[in-house]
């Protein structure tokens, strides 16, 4: 198991590289000029060398190299000497943004709290309300039950974040007027009653990100038990005299959970790019939106880092997940 | 269906119903409720896009300004104040255009949009999966390219596409034409994985056939094997995959147009009329209501159909 651990982590090398080269040509070939929002009375000449500056005068594979170098090398060493109070880095050139002319890195963890926060809360969620469901629509199968959580995956599949985030936001904002429609960032919890507001704020957001996760997971897990309940091992177990919530909970629950483990951990990627969506929806300021933003302004630094940190996130969590499996299930081997 | 003739003992004089097996798949895909109401509301809201124009024809770009801010007719039924108005059903925006004929024209891009994309990443998906589980020297290399690209983070790629290459396909293939080329060819070729690899294995199980291998101990060539004997058996997953494609495609397409990076304004599509429409929701919520009815409704039948289509094609459970 280590063995592969480390075969795969090795081959995941290449293939960041691959990614990181593929993400840098698409944006080479942007026709966007980070000059273009300039005053018009700057000197053509006095323009090049601002361009210069910025790093775009060289040709296109150095400038490769020196993001890996900055992206590999010199932002890990900012990172540990902030962390321990040493000077490695020795004020080595970090990525800087186009827009902001301050550190990429920096901006990215300004945002990222409210993204972790939606996202990773909208995850927990969801998952925490897939799982019961799909127990118990495999345990009834084909009841009331069964065919409401079949219909309510479906509309999780159909319906987009941007349709049932507007619609929440019409009805419970709008027409009742329970809840803030835009997610405060500056908002801090002190007391019970600004924990409130936090709570009211961060209902709709979650609950908008947390219905695509319920839908996929769901599914998953109403399969696998599916596929478990009809086994040989639960008949022997009932044919003991166990009960039925310790067959059902933990002999069938436990080998269910295998292949649902690994879908959890495939879907994080993808929440991310949802998020996207509903950032934009609710006006938070997260990740995604700092994306849309650094699209629009041609800030190819900023829009470079943050697919390749998706990127990562996708590649690790592949191998997670594939570890995951191999740990979970001792039938599977993968020497 | 050699049971049925031994059960019933059918009179000599009678010659039996031909049976073909698609006629077969259609009696199953009959069965399933919500497959039959989402294949009846597809061709409800595809008929509404296409032939609703010619019935109500009013121009979805015309201005008139004063007759901006009609409130559809049903709202004369709580607020009698209200202003509405029989020529406008639907209301009309703050410009005045009049919203059905601009959800039918909405409609008519989404749609066609959809299907193209879903039919290029079909295609796309098709065509590596068969290589791929046909010829073993390709399969490596597919695969992994496969890999590759499915761990792409594809929708900030998608905008990035949007963004790059938006100006030079106007200039060459007109405003409308251009964006249209753009987002098909972005979504197709960002979504044909799945396709790939479903076909793909199914593809290796049938090579070890015996029909396969009675057909290339004839001497079959590998093309006309593909085409006579491979394909036909991986028509079902690919027309499953084919409905969750355009399901995805309408999504994706709505989305990018909710981001403003899909067709330019007074072009609408469904999401682009929704965008719009978001600022003045608190006043106006149903012109958010109604274009995101059309994308979720459409959408919740074409995964409805999906779910019969794979129900009527699986030979296991059909004549149960």
């Amino acid at each position: 198991m280590l063995n592969y651990t480390i075969r795969r982590l090795v081959l995941s090398i290449p293939t960041l590289l691959f990614i990181a080269l593929v993400i840098f040509l698409l944006l080479e070939l942007a026709p966007g000029d980070p000059m273009g929002s300039m005053p018009l009375t700057i000197p053509d000449d006095v323009k090049q060398r601002m361009r210069e500056a910025l790093g775009l005068g060289e040709p296109w594979y150095t400038r490769f190299y020196l993001w890996l170098y900055q992206f590999f090398i010199v932002e890990p060493q900012y990172w540990i000497d902030g962390a321990f109070g040493t000077n490695f880095a020795n004020d080595a050139q970090r990525i800087i943004s186009f827009q902001s002319r301050s550190p990429v890195f920096d901006t990215i963890a300004e945002r990222l709290p409210q993204t972790l926060w939606v996202v990773g809360m909208s995850y927990v969620v969801g998952v925490a309300i897939a799982l019961p469901i799909g127990i118990i629509s495999a345990y009834k199968q084909y009841s009331v039950f069964d065919q409401a959580g079949t219909f309510v995956s479906m509309i999780g599949f159909s319906v987009p974040p941007f349709f049932s985030g507007v619609l929440v936001i019409v009805i419970f904002s709008v027409q009742l007027g329970w809840l803030p429609s835009i997610y405060d960032t500056t908002h801090e919890v002190v007391d019970w009653q600004t924990f409130k507001y936090q709570l009211q704020q961060m209902i709709m957001p979650v609950m908008v990100l947390a219905l695509q996760t319920t839908a996929q997971v769901s599914r998953y897990m109403r399969a696998s038990m599916l596929d478990n309940l009809g086994q040989d091992y639960v008949r022997t177990a009932r044919a003991k005299g166990m009960t039925e919530s310790v067959v059902v909970m933990r002999h069938v629950l436990r080998n269910s959970m295998i292949p649902v483990v690994t879908v959890i951990a495939l879907g994080i990627p993808s929440i991310f790019g949802g998020a996207i969506i509903t950032e934009q929806v609710f006006k938070v300021n997260g990740l995604g939106q700092l994306l849309i933003i650094a699209l629009q302004g041609n800030d190819i630094p900023m829009v470079m880092t943050i697919t390749f940190l998706l990127a990562v996130l996708i590649v690790m969590m592949n191998l997670i997940a594939d570890i995951l499996y191999g740990v979970l299930d001792p039938r599977i081997r993968y020497d | 269906m050699t049971d049925i003739s031994t059960q019933v003992q059918p009179p000599v004089e009678t010659p039996e119903k031909v049976r073909n097996q698609w006629w077969d798949v259609w009696e199953q895909f009959r069965s399933h409720k919500g497959a039959m109401a989402g294949l009846i509301f597809l061709i409800f809201i595809t008929l509404f896009c296409m032939l609703g124009p010619v019935v109500w024809d009013v121009d979805p770009g015309k201005l008139d300004i004063r007759n901006k801010d009609v409130r559809p007719i049903y709202t004369a039924i709580w607020d009698g104040d209200a202003k509405t108005s029989w020529a406008r059903p639907m209301g009309t925006d703050h410009l005045g255009r009049d919203i059905m004929s601009n959800i039918m024209q909405g409609g008519r891009i989404s749609l066609a949009v959809g299907w193209t994309a879903m039919i290029l990443a079909i295609l796309i998906g098709t065509l590596v999966g068969v290589l791929s589980g046909y010829f073993r020297r390709l399969d490596w290399a597919l695969m992994r390219f496969t890999d590759l690209v499915l761990s792409l983070p594809l929708l900030p790629l998608l905008l990035v596409m949007m963004l790059l290459f938006r100006d030079p396909l106007r200039a060459a293939f007109g405003p409308e034409n251009g964006i249209f080329i753009l987002i098909v060819f972005g979504i197709g070729i960002t979504s044909w994985m799945q396709t790939a690899r479903i076909v793909r294995g199914d593809v290796m199980a049938l090579k070890e056939r015996e029909f396969v291998l009675a057909a290339r101990s004839i001497g079959t060539p590998p093309r006309r094997m593909i085409t006579r004997h491979v394909l036909p058996n991986v028509l079902s997953p690919i027309m499953v995959s084919a409905t969750l494609g355009l399901a995805t495609a309408i999504i994706t397409e709505s989305a990018l147009s909710f981001l403003g990076l899909g067709f330019p304004s007074d072009f609408p599509t469904w999401g682009k009329i929704l965008f719009d429409s978001v600022d003045r929701m608190t006043a106006f919520p149903e012109r958010v209501l109604w274009p995101g009815l059309a994308i979720s409704l459409t959408v919740l039948a074409v995964n409805y159909i999906g779910d019969g289509l794979r129900d009527a094609l699986d030979p296991r459970i059909r004549g149960l």
